[in-house]
């Protein structure tokens, strides 16, 4: 079977695309960025997914399976481009894959799309329409390409599509908007605020995306691992201090004193939790995380030590 | 886990106040029915050693600051769903602190009543941290659900802010009641417990609501006492559970259904707080309560 992968030089992608080798699959990486050391197995090509480049590849290879990744989610990130690609790049995936024959389209996005507000619930399910998009706009564009990628199940019903909406991931390979914000020694916290943080381990991640391949998922899934953690205890259990900061100082504080830099609507996200319930996904796919919590935050400040 | 060890990962910092847990009270966490996890939280982030903290407080203001007399507690179900209904008075909610800490310290098991809280408060600092870790989450139909098909016991105040911002005259009366309530226990199967409680308006006796100084402040209202601020005085108080009313359906009801079975409610919670005033005034001995 031959399985396209877009944005496969991204840390997640690597793994996705390493696991489906080692299940003997056939994958066509498409990426703008490079992989110099990718296994035998792996076609990369360094293409435009909304490019003539692109749409030669499905013509010419007929994948069976798109994993689409390609997306741009570093939320500093602010060009148009940004925009055009997330937006108009899901569409010509979805379109090239309606016209190649592709058989299921996953789409990889993220449980933000159900923002962070004091009045949302615990446990979000997939049915709920996404919130707090004023106060994130920086979102926007995720939630629309999320929005956008569910409409195929009726549009293109003779394609398996699968919306993943796949919580926070945390791991050795310290990538993510997480592990972003947990790099420096010091993690800034909103005074009086402790928010639940729902992260899984890179490598389950991985893994979830080949199981919703596998057992050919179709539909509109949540992508848990382990019980949510509070942040404080994940900056302690991570070796970080934490450097609490009334709200309207926050400002002013982030991006200097060794604090990271956030977009401005981060602060909802570190006031207010996510956290979603993943059971129908689990229950569709027989996905169980192979980390739980700590394994996964030991593995996150472990790394972390040997790179310093 | 060792309380010690728990104290020392999860109860200096989470809240910022220099209280430490009894063991006696941390003895009655560890029989709690709620599944926390080997980090001493549940899956909702309630927590283990911020619950001890919290009730060691309650208890001084339930039993030391307060005098709080509680009957008919046996009327509450020892597990399983549940949800305690009652009335709201008093300008700051002590109510709810005294409900949680009399299902706390007089059932045994110890239960935890989990408040269906006023949105603004997850909007406070600090206050949204101690009510996250306590399990008194914003009240959402979907935390209710949630909670409810966990097999929890809600603690739910029908009459909302409005039932706090009565004024010392009306502190024994009922206001409008909300009909979410049993619309939730009829599509989740769940007993009401009706309680009325006695002494919030003695306790913090409003002569005026500051609405728009609440606005500015981000809360409903500021209560204004002959003191001028909504600090409770130490007074007696009276906490009457009722037996529990089952009622049957499948919560799509049309509105005047669920209103009549929302009146039903409302009287017995009537009749709880005249035996509760009686009781207060020495009008009536407490064998002859009538709880059902």
């Amino acid at each position: 079977m031959s399985v396209l992968i877009t944005g496969v030089s991204g840390k997640i992608g690597r793994l996705v695309a390493t696991g489906l080798v080692d299940r003997g699959m056939k994958v066509i990486g498409i990426d703008r960025r490079p992989w110099t050391d990718a296994p035998e197995g792996v076609e990369l090509h360094r293409v435009d997914i909304r490019k003539r480049g692109a749409e030669d590849l499905f013509r010419r290879l007929s994948p069976e399976v798109v994993i689409h990744m390609g997306t741009v989610t570093h939320l500093m990130h602010r060009t148009p481009d940004r925009y055009r690609i997330n937006l108009q790049g899901t569409r010509a995936v979805f379109d090239n894959s309606k016209r190649y024959g592709t058989k299921q389209v996953i789409f990889v996005g993220r449980h933000t799309y159900y923002g962070a507000a004091p009045d949302s619930p615990l446990y979000h399910t997939e049915d709920e329409p996404p919130m707090a998009i004023d106060a994130f706009p920086e979102l926007a564009d995720l939630v629309a390409a999320d929005l956008y990628a569910g409409s195929a199940l009726w549009r293109m019903p003779e394609v398996d599509t699968a919306v993943l909406r796949i919580c926070y991931t945390l791991g050795p390979r310290r990538h993510g908007t997480l592990a972003a914000f947990l790099r420096g020694p010091r993690v800034p916290v909103v005074l009086g605020f402790d928010p639940l943080f729902q992260f899984m381990h890179e490598e389950d991640t991985a893994t979830a995306i080949i199981c919703a391949l596998e057992s050919r998922l179709r539909g509109v899934f949540n992508v848990a691992g382990p019980p949510p953690v509070p942040l404080s205890v994940i900056i302690r259990e991570t070796g970080r201090t934490p450097v609490a900061v009334p709200e309207p100082l926050l400002n002013l504080t982030l991006g200097r004193f060794g604090l990271p830099r956030l977009p401005k609507g981060a602060l909802e996200h570190m006031k207010y939790p996510i956290v979603t319930d993943s059971e129908p996904f689990r229950a569709a796919t027989g996905f169980s995380p192979a980390f739980d919590e700590d394994a996964t935050m030991r593995a996150f400040a472990e790394a972390g030590r040997r790179s310093r | 886990m060792k309380s010690g060890v728990l104290g020392k990962l999860y109860g200096s910092d989470v809240i910022p106040l220099p209280i430490k847990a009894s063991a006696d009270v941390l003895e009655r966490v560890d029989r709690l029915e709620v599944p926390f996890n080997r980090h001493g939280i549940d899956r909702f982030g309630v927590s283990k050693a911020e619950i001890a903290r919290g009730y060691t407080v309650a208890r001084w203001f339930a039993q030391s600051y307060f005098k709080t007399s509680v009957y008919g507690v046996e009327n509450i179900p020892p597990s399983g769903r549940a949800m305690l209904v009652g009335n709201h008075s008093g300008g700051v909610a002590i109510d709810a602190m005294i409900v949680l800490a009399s299902t706390f310290f007089d059932m045994n098991p110890p239960r935890l009543a989990q408040g269906m809280a006023e949105k603004f408060l997850n909007r406070v600092p600090v206050i949204s941290e101690i009510l996250s870790r306590m399990g008194q989450f914003t009240g959402l139909p979907e935390h209710a659900v949630r909670l409810l098909e966990d097999e929890r016991m809600l603690l739910v105040f029908p009459e909302g802010a409005r039932g706090t911002a009565k004024l010392y005259p009306e502190r024994d009366s009922l206001v409008g009641f909300g009909t979410g309530f049993m619309r939730l226990a009829l599509s989740t199967g769940t007993p009401v417990v009706p309680f009325a409680f006695i002494g919030g308006g003695e306790a913090v006796p409003t002569v005026a609501n500051l609405v728009q100084l609440g606005k500015l402040l981000g809360v409903p209202y500021i209560p204004v006492t002959p003191w001028l601020l909504p600090l409770p005085r130490p007074v007696d108080l009276q906490l009457l559970y009722g037996e529990p009313m089952v009622f049957e359906g499948t919560g799509r009801e049309e509105d005047h259904v669920i209103r009549g079975y929302v009146d039903q409610v409302k009287a017995r919670i009537q009749r709880l707080i005249s035996q509760g005033r009686a009781l207060r005034e020495g009008r009536l001995q407490e064998s002859e309560l009538e709880l059902s």
